[in-house]
């Protein structure tokens, strides 16, 4: 997190126009960052050895080389890394992220079009790992060294070690193979002719077990840091003014100790968002979710630069915009920090 | 033609040759009376089948990778179609007659025949798709159509194929996955590799394109104008995109999908998912397009140019292990780099390379290989092609027998794209392990391995050993252009002879490609096609 800044309070600028200024300050930043990953991922993908002709070529059996040749040119593959690389930053900035040869559609159109799977899968996974992260680290941290606390220590640290492509197996052996009861596979079932009720209900049901198997290795961490933010606070001295104050222990923990606590966690919201991202391509190859993350892991196996390049940026503007907005949060949740 | 994989296995091991022979019976049974076989079709339902991985588009005659050749021949048809014995059936085209030096074909076509989109189907779009697609864009057809020189259509129902050279491979070619019928009106006049209608395609096959959700599913629905009347039976093909082998396995298992095919999940999963009461495995319908499993040498470098270390490195393999413990009884031995699935061209008497490692060693010495002070030969790299863990298990076999006999082999992982331009582009390998189709002659599928002229950098799967033997050069073309069947095999005869001499590449195993299906599907596999032909007949039992 870039701008903590505590200052004593002189006089300043209206806040408003701080906020102006840091705000485009912050988007020129972003812009150099994106061009800047947008030339790194030019440079390592090329490193690669084959490109997407070979994979195409390679996939219908082979061929002859004019029918190579032919592809190549077609797709702009035979004119050196630094012609493409200008092109590609030109188009971009007329926002052309260009065209996937290997499905035959604009960029835009394939992130788009997996967009919501990814976000609807993001969303469901977050909201479960820190809503459950925050209750069973505020439970932990109330009842230190009890039999609860080390119940949910050992439980948060399996749930840290577990690969995430191995319980999304085993749930789906236990749910959808043994106890028949929700799908695993895919995002709602296909031509069922639901009305709108319906189809929801049938795509929370195709939800529970990717979104849970997401969410995991994240709860595990939100309850690691809230139960040791919390025992931190609790240790401050104006806990020990509550407690002398006689006040009850249900209102220390929930009006002084868990509105300070949770601070950290908000920085580590906006760290998640960008590891969901990689994490997705696991869950969603297991349970057959179309998301971003799988397109993004074919795209390598294919060679698809263009694809892969427009989600990389695709992938860094989502953090770095969360980055902001977690600092402009952050500054809003404690008056101590502002954007500067 | 229905049995688990735990009742032949075994009979595969001891007699692979008796059980193919009751295969081709049953399966020539199967054809002469599949209906009266299995009862009254029924009309209606959904098929779901696996599909993985996901296409690029779904047009077969622009790009022939095997997921596109699943879903296209159920749009788009060709002028005939096989039985499992590759003899022609009527398809778009209802009779044909060739002159007697090969050099005309003339094809009948069906009339009263319609594009999805309403427009009727003539002797035009034959002219179209074999003269402006087929010859320039599709991957095999600049080979396979190159002495095609004009396709006269002297009326709407007629098409006449005029060649500058016999060329009777081109009557193996016919089918629709490998030579679809793509309409003119559509394809005309643009750049046909990014025509949309690639990616919601107008045939004139039984099921008409109806929605792609990307890495989620293909839906196709029922022509309701399909020329053979009262089919399809089935009212909806659902192509389900599901990229784990786990996951596959749990979705046949459910009954979520009924139908996949080749690698759908892994081989030691299929005897558990055979064993299921609602699941059946068959090896039947992978005739037209039935894959053999490789191992070629780089001849270019200085110790395997030696014909006696490659015919030594032979006498290493333990074919027998390989197909019982890494194909799980999903292969045959192979005898010569032509599949016995073809025929009229198989020969089994010649050259073989049974396991024996005494002979390698004296092979190996004969050649000035001596062992150095560290018992090592010389060093290899075995490279093996990602598409299947079959394939590494066997470099792995292969590494322990090429380390008995003293040589030292290193086996390499990549990716597949790293794999292919190793191999083909930059010839940076010792021994590579692959697997290939057959494809139904073999000037299409397997001439490229041994011809002078298809030593080609940068194509895959082409001539990757630098095998340049004018001999050979020889027999082949004068195979490409003999229209007498009786010398045409004669000549692949000399040709798998001169293969298994100098072993340029040779055959380890014949794969037998499965399908896992749900027993309520009947009437599969009515052609040589299987999992590529149209599905019109298919029915899903209530």
């Amino acid at each position: 997190m870039a701008t903590e800044s505590v200052r004593p309070a002189p006089a300043r600028r209206s806040g408003r126009e701080r906020l102006v200024r840091y705000l485009v300050r912050r988007l020129g930043q972003a812009a150099l960052t994106l061009v800047a990953i947008v030339i790194l991922n030019f440079v390592i993908l090329h490193l690669a050895p084959g490109d997407a002709i070979d994979v195409l070529a390679g996939e219908a059996g082979g061929g002859t080389p004019e029918y190579v040749e032919q592809l190549r040119h077609a797709y702009g593959l035979d004119q050196p890394i630094y012609v493409q690389m200008v092109r590609y930053l030109v188009n971009a900035a007329q926002l052309n992220f260009g065209f996937s040869f290997r499905n035959n559609m604009s960029v835009v159109d394939l992130i788009m079009s997996r967009l919501p799977a990814t976000l609807l899968l993001m969303t469901a996974s977050i909201l479960l790992s820190f809503t459950l992260g925050v209750l069973l680290g505020v439970f932990a941290a109330r009842r230190v060294n009890s039999f609860a606390d080390n119940a949910i220590s050992v439980l948060a640290l399996l749930c840290y070690a577990t690969p995430l492509f191995w319980f999304g197996l085993m749930a789906i052996v236990l749910f959808t193979v043994k106890l028949n009861l929700l799908p695993g596979n895919g995002m709602y079932t296909i031509a069922a002719n639901y009305d709108w009720f319906e189809a929801t209900l049938d795509v929370g049901r195709h939800l529970v077990l990717p979104a849970c198997s997401l969410a995991l290795f994240h709860m595990a961490v939100y309850t690691r840091l809230m139960r040791s933010s919390m025992l931190e606070i609790y240790g401050l001295d104006y806990i020990r003014t509550a407690r002398a104050k006689g006040l009850s222990q249900r209102r220390i923990a929930f009006r002084h100790v868990l509105p300070n606590a949770i601070l950290p966690m908000v920085t580590m919201l906006g760290l998640q968002i960008g590891a969901l991202l990689g994490g997705a391509v696991l869950v969603e190859t297991v349970f057959g979710w179309p998301g971003l993350g799988r397109l993004a892991f074919d795209a390598i196996l294919q060679r698809d630069h263009n694809l892969l390049i427009g989600i990389l940026l695709f992938g860094s503007a989502l953090v770095i915009v969360a980055n902001l907005v977690t600092d402009l949060v952050y500054a809003w949740l404690d008056p101590r920090i502002e954007v500067a | 033609m229905t049995f688990t994989a735990t009742r032949f296995a075994p009979r595969l091991l001891t007699g692979g040759k008796a059980l193919l022979g009751a295969l081709a019976l049953v399966a020539g049974l199967a054809a002469a009376g599949p209906a009266a076989a299995q009862g009254q079709p029924v009309r209606g339902g959904t098929l779901s089948m696996i599909l993985n991985p996901e296409p690029a588009v779904l047009v077969s005659g622009v790009n022939s990778s095997s997921p596109v050749a699943a879903v296209s021949p159920k749009m788009f048809e060709g002028l005939v179609t096989y039985d499992p014995k590759f003899k022609m059936l009527p398809q778009l085209a209802v009779s044909w007659n060739q002159s007697a030096d090969g050099k005309t074909i003339t094809f009948k076509l069906r009339p009263g025949v319609k594009w999805h989109d309403g427009k009727p189907f003539t002797s035009a779009d034959v002219q179209f798709s074999f003269m402006e697609i087929l010859k320039k864009y599709h991957s095999r057809g600049t080979a396979t159509f190159q002495h095609l020189v004009a396709v006269e259509t002297p009326d709407d129902l007629t098409a006449v194929f005029k060649l500058d050279e016999p060329s009777p491979y081109i009557m193996r070619a016919l089918a629709g996955v490998e030579a679809p019928i793509m309409p003119k009106h559509i394809y005309e006049g643009s750049d046909p590799l990014k025509n949309p209608a690639n990616l919601k395609p107008i045939g004139t096959g039984p099921f008409k394109f109806k929605e792609w959700e990307r890495g989620n599913y293909i839906m196709l629905e029922r022509n309701p104008d399909y020329w053979d009347k009262g089919k399809p039976y089935l009212d909806n093909l659902v192509f389900r995109i599901i990229p784990d082998g786990s996951a596959r396995a749990v979705a046949l298992e459910s009954g979520a999908v009924q139908y996949g095919t080749q690698y759908v999940v892994p081989l030691n999963d299929v005897e558990r998912l055979s064993k299921l009461p609602n699941l059946a495995v068959t090896t039947a319908g992978y005739e037209y397009n039935t894959s053999v499993n490789y191992l070629e040498f780089n001849l270019r470098r200085p110790y395997l140019a030696d014909r006696r270390v490659r015919q030594a490195i032979a006498y290493t393999i333990n074919t027998d292990f390989l197909v019982k413990n890494v194909w799980f009884g999903f292969a045959t031995k192979a005898t010569s780099p032509i599949t016995d699935k073809q025929a009229d061209f198989h020969t089994s008497n010649i050259p073989q390379y049974p396991y024996d490692l005494k002979k390698a060693e004296q092979l190996l010495d004969e050649a000035g290989m001596k062992k150095g002070p560290d018992g090592i030969r010389f060093k290899v790299t075995i490279d093996w092609s990602p598409s299947g863990e079959m394939f590494r298990q066997t470099a792995e076999l292969l590494r322990q027998g090429l380390q008995r006999v003293g040589i030292q082999a290193e086996i390499r992982n990549s990716d597949n794209p790293t794999y292919l331009r190793r191999v083909w582009t930059d010839n940076d390998f010792d021994i590579n392990i692959f697997s290939a189709s057959n494809i139904a002659d073999p000037v299409i599928g397997i001439q490229r391995f041994y011809w002078s002229k298809s030593i080609q950098k940068g194509v895959s799967y082409s001539n990757g050993s630098g095998y340049n033997n004018p001999e050979m050069d020889k027999i082949l073309e004068s195979a490409q252009i003999e229209n007498n069947p009786a010398k045409r095999k004669k000549l692949y005869e000399d040709m798998q002879r001169l293969v298994m001499t100098d072993l340029p590449n040779m055959g380890l195993v014949y794969i037998q490609w499965f399908t896992i299906y749900d027993k309520k599907i009947k009437n599969l596999n009515t052609t040589g096609l299987g999992p590529y032909e149209s599905f019109a007949d298919v029915y899903m039992e209530k």
